[in-house]
């Protein structure tokens, strides 16, 4: 499971470093959502991979090597919304660029015909 | 004094930017005499914290903890106020309480929301100065760049929006730079928080000690994206000079949270206490790359073709001294830089609102360019240059007062900048060049020396001919009507720097002592990690 998830991150990560690099504004706002979705499951797997383990304690006096650890947890579902909110934001940015310029290209300007 | 002071100027800000949202955009009185209030509580709060931690000089904790929800600090979330977090409130809240007035008068009409997203922005700032533990510093520096990106967009304009766009995709880069950093320093370690990262770190075994300085060091690169390291930033000067001036007053505080991060972790996390494999981590990088950006800041300072790239590339010359300084380590270099971080702040956001002042007031769109300057060309070159010195005329050299009080702040700019004395500019920058060379220097701390020396020449050189050209070289340029609150604005931060010069050693005492608690950290990872705590 490890190697699948190290290999399923490289290359989410590639592929949108790649787009992010890319001239059109559309091509960027993909490389950064692929690449918010490497580093979001990065975070999910420092705590360990576990499977069907609890990330809350169910008795007050559990054994907590039994548990997942609730912390990567929380600090994900934090970096998702916050974002899923600055991408939105950067979709408006990117569509009144697209509307003031005529073109979708980073720089406003195209240099090709 | 009450326990809840440490948290208010996060609350405050807060509130006030929700009750402006439920005002509406419709009562504007209303939603700026908020702002307006909200900026003076916050001056005065941070007074209040700045005084508390010059008072906790003597034996016993000397950082103020706050806890929310009362955890114990390793579970639960900490607000730290020691002395220099004391100051960069204080800072915060005086270069916010200056660029509002200006912002009142012709900006704030441009687009929607400008106060809300003001207030959020200052939320944010205070936040990131005040937190204790990593990822809440993350929460709050996406918080203030929320409001960046909205404050940056303001007045829209294909410029600006451009500009914006890379603004918005560089540092959502950066933040997810940050993530990575953040979450490899956890799985090595298994906290967040600061304090308790800082007793860990020299315990880290040594197969995981190589994850941690690779964690380390990505979230360095998140921070200095912000700080505009070279290579790291071309964004900033196209974006400052695009925005709003009074934005871009508040922004050239912004380089300078990255600036405060890397000095708070640098010393705590890989100060002299983290054992020999960690002590001094990145400080040659932050050395190093100081030094370019000095000379990047330099050559694009020496080539700006207008005013806005003229004190954006300033941004960027001075976040590469304070770099440099920054990485030094000594404790001695730190408390001058501490004044200069001080002192380039309030005069590049003079500067901003200056040059702002100096921009022709057009339609809207035409306002999206900030002031050209003409091409330099060399004098008798060509027929213009003898049309305009043959044509003199001693009665046009009148001038008018708002004119000369303009001419009078750009060159009082100028002085700061450069660090030239009368002003503080200078007494900031001798404090923190004098004791570099003390002792056995650092291999980089001659380059460093030297070239903040020329940094500072050049841009004596660079705002000449930017003064020459518009208040002297043009008598029919027309300036743009003042109004009282822009002024004022100006005058609030210039009269704050000649304050300084002449307060002198008392500033200078609290900056040494808060240099000496930097350099210390034991005491602040005690405060923050004792059981009982010693709070307000």
């Amino acid at each position: 499971m490890e190697l699948v998830l190290a290999i399923a991150i490289g290359i989410l990560a590639a592929s949108g470093t790649w787009l992010l690099l890319r001239p059109r504004t559309f091509q960027v706002i993909i490389g950064l959502t692929l690449v918010s979705y490497a580093v979001n499951l990065f975070i999910f797997s420092i705590g360990g991979l576990r499977t069907g383990a609890d990330p809350v304690l169910r008795e007050a006096a559990g054994d907590i090597s039994k548990y997942a650890d609730p912390l990567p947890q929380a600090l994900v579902l934090t970096a998702i919304v916050i974002g899923f909110a600055t991408t939105a934001l950067f979709l408006v940015v990117l569509l009144t660029s697209r509307g003031l310029n005529g073109n979708d290209h980073v720089d406003g300007a195209d240099g090709t015909p | 004094m009450s326990q809840h002071l440490l948290v208010a100027p996060i609350v405050l800000p807060l509130a006030v930017a929700a009750l402006q949202l439920l005002a509406g955009e419709r009562r504007q009185r209303l939603v700026a005499g908020l702002s307006l209030a909200s900026c003076l509580a916050l001056v005065a709060l941070a007074t209040m914290l700045l005084l508390d931690a010059a008072g906790r000089a003597g034996g016993g904790a000397t950082t103020a903890v706050y806890r929310l929800g009362d955890w114990p600090a390793r579970f639960g979330i900490v607000l730290v106020g020691d002395r220099l977090s004391a100051l960069m409130l204080l800072l915060t809240a005086v270069v916010a309480l200056a660029a509002l007035p200006a912002a009142l008068g012709r900006w704030q009409q441009r687009g929607h929301y400008f106060q809300p997203l003001f207030q959020f922005l200052l939320m944010g700032l205070n936040g990131a100065f005040l937190t204790g533990d990593l990822f809440n510093l993350f929460v709050f520096f996406e918080v203030l760049l929320a409001a960046s990106y909205g404050l940056a967009l303001h007045g829209s304009g294909a410029r600006r929006v451009s500009a914006g766009l890379h603004y918005v995709a560089v540092n959502l880069t950066a933040s997810m730079l940050f993530l990575l950093g953040v979450s490899l320093v956890f799985g090595v370690t298994g906290t967040l928080n600061m304090a308790a990262l800082a007793e860990l770190i020299p315990a880290v075994p040594e197969n995981t000690r190589a994850l941690l300085h690779a964690g380390a060091a990505i979230l360095g690169i998140a921070f200095l994206v912000k700080t505009a390291m070279w290579p790291l930033g071309f964004w900033l000067p196209r974006t400052y000079a695009a925005s709003a001036p009074a934005v871009a007053a508040m922004f050239a505080l912004m380089t300078k949270v990255g600036i405060y991060v890397l000095l708070r972790l640098g010393l705590l996390l890989f100060g002299d206490g983290a054992g020999p494999a960690s002590s001094g981590f990145g400080s040659d990088w932050m050395l190093w790359g100081g030094i370019a950006t000095i000379v990047a800041g330099v050559i694009g300072m020496l080539g700006a073709r207008d005013l806005g790239k003229l004190a954006g590339y300033n941004v960027v010359i001075s976040s590469g001294t304070l770099l440099g300084a920054v990485g030094l380590q000594q404790p001695a270099v730190t408390a001058g830089a501490l004044a200069y971080l001080v002192v380039s702040t309030l005069g590049i956001a003079t500067f901003f609102l200056v040059a702002g002042l100096l921009t022709p007031d057009g339609g809207d769109d035409e306002a999206d360019d900030a002031l050209a300057l003409e091409p330099y060309e060399p004098a008798g070159s060509d027929a213009r240059g003898h049309e305009l010195y043959a044509d003199e005329d001693e009665s046009r050299t009148v001038i008018p007062a708002p004119v000369a009080m303009l001419a009078v702040s750009f060159l009082a700019c100028a002085l700061l900048l450069a660090g030239l004395p009368p002003l503080s500019g200078f007494l900031a920058k001798f404090a923190m060049l004098a004791p570099m060379l003390d002792g056995a220097p650092r291999a980089g701390a001659h380059a460093l020396f030297a070239l903040v020396i020329v940094a500072g020449f050049c841009t004596v050189v660079a705002m000449c001919r930017a003064g020459i050209q518009i208040f002297w070289a043009d008598p029919d340029r027309s300036f743009p009507q003042a109004r009282v609150t822009e002024v004022g604005a100006i005058v609030l931060l210039l009269g704050l720097c000649l304050l300084l010069t002449v307060a002198g050693q008392a500033p200078l005492g609290y900056l040494e002592a808060a240099a000496r608690q930097l350099h210390d950290p034991g005491n602040y990872v005690h405060g923050v990690l004792s059981p009982e705590g010693a709070g307000p």
